[in-house]
């Protein structure tokens, strides 16, 4: 049978509090308010006294509303008809479609043997070239977009699921604003993406503990697909949100704050989300991107910091581009070698001329006079940024190292470049010299 | 005897507290009892009828009054044959055999045995009526490339008489091989294992010694500059992305030492996938036999649970005591303390223990020298040497070493790496600053030229810097000299590629060599009038120094590359 409890004891913050026996931890409970019901799972146990997580927000809760245990953890629906569906926070529909009751699957499991993970091995195009030449996103892999707040963040992302070559996108929205939300499923909609996607999707105006639960719903779905054999995306944005409501959370409380009122577990709370990536043998993967703005444009607030101690690399992305330096994806080497046998030199080559037209540039800004070589720097990089670095540029792998060519033929001589003269001789455009 | 029972009233995150009647112990073991599966914790504060337990498992599903069943033992690791080549996570479960046995998942509530009961061949080394006391050899058995020796336990502290000892031949790990008697008459079994509790550090030995032979990890900037010794501690703090755990990886491949245990603790799991599938194919040059035949892996990464995670570290200085009793020479690499130190704080938190610095435990540094301090060179009783080194990454927290566990790091240990991310974003590799790290150890090199090499390293940075503002025209030549003879040292010397089979490892007796030749052109007075041509000239150099890196010590190659620099060298004023 199901315990009732009739009286709630305090309200504090999004917490409440009830007297109640033989309820175990994490188990979920639903609230029955005058307006709504809500779920609310427990976080804390003393004696009799149980301590709830209300999702929706203890706003408009009364001491008198019914508390009603439901024997279970945080649960999950898992099954092909959620593709192209989109749900809350908790795991309920959004869009006007069923209920997912089948499979019921537990949220947050447990974690991954380190021996029963192999070294990952598949890049996953995107035909984005700073992510594909310059620093190739691989199976299995945790990355982080860096970012600050008004960057076109999302409509990476948006890109990134459309194009991406994977089975199928889990799309975990925290803190989401409306209009962005709306545009990712108009994007997706309109790109026929939809129909292998799942959203969970917690806006900024939903209560803010229910963005809580979207990093673990997206994962755990993503977790059994995974074992079915599905190579799956997941992209989260933005996770300083989600930092954010735990901060929340442990400060109501009253847990000792740690760094920036954040509280001491951040870090274990961060990794426990991100390294669900992972590569089963003879079954499916996990790769995760997760957006991560960085308060003020540091990366030393503590959850970029946190996250990067974490994470396999990171994207920064600084004035709509993803900034070739900084950015690094730790896998590609494992990558990178079988695409094309120019890949790394046109990875490294062309990094490095950029990083000379860049002191070229600091030069120019400064009044000093401009050598021939420093024009042609000039010249260079502005061709890189359009060429190559703008985020609208659509080319595959291939093309965008062909390109790369082009751009430096256009450029230089081949002397003036350090490539291998085999590399040279075979990729060199022939109409040029 | 009866099990001392309790009951859980209050569970907060990975805490619990129980109600419970009887004695208990600090530290002692208690599992609760959730259905057949047996949640591991253990006692670490009792308060009245009230103890405190961290659950080294997620503590989803208990309930309040679920029972909990006291085991009469502290924390502890098993010893004996058969540790070497393992996998354990932070409380010694064999990971492949729980992949075996449960798959992709790490199960909830499971032990396995550390040490699988094996028959072994073993040689006695005492006959009846010899005295032996804890850490005594009974004998030995083949474990790779080691005699893997068979002690007395470590908890016998008095002196004992053999009674009986089996001669040689095969025995299962667990089966009685001596029977001791002690000073009150009474007979104790003594199998090839034996339990050691995990938070007392193993002091069966005669004395402990002041650290003294340098420990070659053939990466140069350390060895030359900033050495370790053979029983020393070090640490390498660095923001993420400097390559803490390149560094690590590189010592433990290289490192001149007979055993390597790695932590794992709290970092990623991909990093220790490179090493569990690579090192069983790696030769290991010394014995030609694979690197993980002389390494252990305990492995407790950041999603899994956080208490087993404070326990890993102690795990595995307890494995690598076990080992230097054998008159072995062990490296304990640590990776990351700072993971260890926020697991003490998450449980710190939950105890509402008020507070220190950045909300860590007062007891941080406390619990940090303890750690470090099971490091040390030790004269056993029979005479032999041993020693355990401890090196320790620490990921401070925005990259800032200003946070109180590097600065609690920093006051134990013998050596300081510190790595800048400048240094990695310029891709100059190993990222250890030369400027800021030091050692207390001795060098395998002469003091003298390691002043000379610091010196310039030193004013080069200060001309580096003056540089930045007046511009190259502003700067003297002599000054211009003394920068290019700081990036030359750094270019061909303190960088180092960890990716070429020459150039990953430098052997001592090359360092001493290469280093020589390479403080004599420091010394070198230099006559030019043109920074041009100056640069030029270094620039050459360089080139020719570094192809030198990548040739076998000794070679042809080497010698007729050494030729091109010394004529260099003196042609110089012809330039």
């Amino acid at each position: 049978m199901r315990k009732v409890c009739t009286r709630i004891l305090s309200i504090v913050g999004n917490v409440v509090t009830v007297r109640a026996e033989g309820v175990s931890y994490e188990e979920l409970a639903e609230i029955a308010t005058a307006r709504e019901k809500s779920l609310a799972q427990v976080i804390r146990l003393d004696r009799d006294t149980v301590y709830l997580q209300v999702f929706a927000g203890s706003r408009g809760i009364s001491t008198g509303d019914e508390v009603k245990f439901l024997g279970h953890p945080m649960r999950v629906g898992f099954s092909k008809s959620m593709l192209g569906r989109i749900f809350n926070g908790s795991g309920i529909p959004r869009d006007k479609g069923p209920a997912v009751t089948e499979n019921m699957i537990d949220v947050a499991g447990p974690a991954v043997n380190p021996s029963k993970r192999i070294i990952p091995s598949n890049m996953i195009r995107t035909n984005i070239p700073m992510i594909d030449v310059f620093n190739s996103l691989v199976e299995s892999q945790k990355l982080p977009i860096f970012s600050v707040s008004g960057e076109p963040y999302n409509e990476l992302l948006a890109r990134i699921a459309m194009q991406a070559e994977v089975d199928m996108i889990i799309l975990g929205g925290i803190g989401l604003k409306f209009d962005q939300y709306l545009y990712f499923k108009h994007t997706l909609e309109e790109s026929g993406a939809m129909n292998r996607a799942i959203f969970f999707i917690h806006t900024a105006s939903d209560p803010i503990v229910e963005g809580l639960m979207v990093p673990d719903l997206s994962l755990a779905v993503a977790e059994s697909f995974a074992l079915q054999g599905k190579r799956v995306l997941v992209l989260l944005t933005d996770m300083t949100n989600f930092a954010d409501a735990l901060k929340e959370i442990a400060i109501t409380m009253e847990q000792v704050p740690s760094n920036r009122g954040y509280p001491g577990d951040l870090y274990s709370q961060l990794a426990s989300r991100y390294e669900k990536a992972v590569d089963f043998e003879g079954a499916g993967s996990i790769t995760t991107l997760a957006v991560t703005t960085m308060p003020g444009d540091d990366v030393t607030h503590p959850v970029p910091d946190n996250t990067g101690y974490i994470t396999e690399g990171q994207f920064y992305l600084r004035n709509g581009r993803i900034e070739p330096f900084g950015s690094l994806s730790r896998l590609k080497q494992l990558v990178n070698k079988k695409t094309r046998e120019d890949h790394r030199a046109i990875m490294d080559g062309m990094i490095q001329l950029y990083a000379q037209y860049v002191e070229a540039e600091e030069k120019r800004a400064m009044g000093f006079r401009m050598s021939d070589w420093d024009k042609k720097l000039l010249k260079y990089g502005k061709l890189f940024e359009k060429d190559m670095m703008d985020l609208k540029v659509n080319i595959p792998v291939e093309g965008a190292l062909d390109r790369g060519w082009d751009i430096i033929s256009d450029c230089f001589n081949p002397n003036e470049t350090n490539f291998r003269t085999e590399l040279i001789q075979k990729f060199w455009p022939k109409n040029k010299d | 005897m009866n099990k001392v029972l309790g009951k859980v009233v209050s569970i907060s995150g990975n805490m619990i507290s129980v109600e419970f009647k009887g004695d208990i112990i600090q530290n002692e073991v208690g599992y609760v009892l959730l259905g057949k599966k047996r949640l591991k914790a253990e006692v670490i504060k009792i308060r009245g009828d009230i103890a405190y337990m961290q659950v080294f498992e997620y503590t989803k599903g208990i309930k309040v009054g679920d029972r909990i069943e006291f085991s009469g033992q502290m924390l502890s690791v098993q010893l004996g044959p058969g540790l070497l080549a393992q996998i354990y996570d932070g409380l010694q479960n064999p990971l492949p055999e729980l992949a075996q046995e449960f798959g992709f998942f790490l199960p909830v509530g499971t032990e396995l045995p550390a040490i699988a009961p094996k028959k072994w061949n073993f040689t006695p080394l005492v006959k009846k009526n010899d005295k032996v006391t804890g850490g005594s050899f009974l004998g030995h058995v083949p474990e790779g490339i080691f005699k893997h020796k068979i002690m007395v336990p470590f908890y016998i502290k008095e002196e004992c008489i053999v009674e009986s000892i089996v001669p040689k031949g095969n025995y299962k790990s667990d089966q009685t091989i001596a029977k001791i008697r002690n000073e009150d008459g009474k007979v104790i079994d003594v199998s090839m294992t034996f339990e050691w509790p995990v938070k007392i550090p193993i002091e069966a030995y005669a004395e402990k010694l002041s650290p003294s032979e340098p420990l070659i990890t053939k990466i140069r900037i350390i060895d030359t500059l900033f050495p370790i010794a053979k029983g020393g501690t070090y640490c390498i703090p660095g923001p993420f992305g400097a390559g803490k755990t390149v560094l690590q990886q590189i010592t433990s491949r290289h490192a001149e030492i007979d055993i390597v245990i790695i932590a794992a603790c709290g970092e990623r799991a991909g990093e220790v996938v490179e090493t569990l599938r690579e090192f069983p194919h790696i030769q290991d040059p010394r014995t030609g036999k694979p690197l993980m035949e002389r390494t252990i892996i305990i492995c407790n990464t950041s999603s899994m649970p956080v208490a087993a995670r404070e326990s890993s570290v102690y795990t595995a200085a307890t494995i690598a005591e076990y080992y230097r009793q054998m008159g072995l020479n062990v490296l304990l690499l640590a990776d990351s303390t700072s993971r260890w130190a926020q697991a003490m704080r998450e449980i710190s938190g939950r105890l509402e223990e008020i507070p220190g610095e950045e909300a860590y435990p007062a007891y941080l540094e406390s619990r940090i020298a303890n750690f470090y301090e099971r490091s040390g060179l030790v004269r056993l009783r029979n005479g032999e040497m041993g020693s355990l080194t401890i090196g320790g990454t620490v990921s401070p927290a925005g990259g800032n070493f200003e946070e109180p566990v590097t600065q609690g790091t920093l006051k134990v240990v013998g050596a300081f790496y510190g790595l800048s991310r400048d240094r990695a974003n310029a891709r100059r590799f190993p990222s250890v600053s030369p400027l800021e790290s030091w050692s207390k150890y001795t060098s395998i090199i002469p003091q003298d030229k390691i002043d000379t090499a610091r010196s310039i390293l030193f004013k080069g940075e200060g001309v580096n810097q003056m540089m930045k503002v007046v511009g190259e025209e502003g700067t003297s030549i002599d000054d211009f000299l003394i920068y290019l003879k700081a990036e030359f040292l750094d270019d061909v010397y303190l960088q180092q590629n960890g990716f070429d089979k020459v150039d990953a490892a430098t052997t001592a007796e090359r360092q001493q060599y290469v280093f020589s030749k390479i403080v004599d052109i420091l010394r070198k007075e230099f006559t030019f009038t043109e920074k041009k041509e100056a640069r030029e000239y270094f620039y050459k150099l360089r080139h020719n120094i570094i192809d030198l890196n990548y040739k076998e010590y000794g070679s042809n190659e080497f010698k007729n590359q050494e030729k091109k620099i010394d004529s260099l060298l003196k042609g110089e004023n012809h330039a």
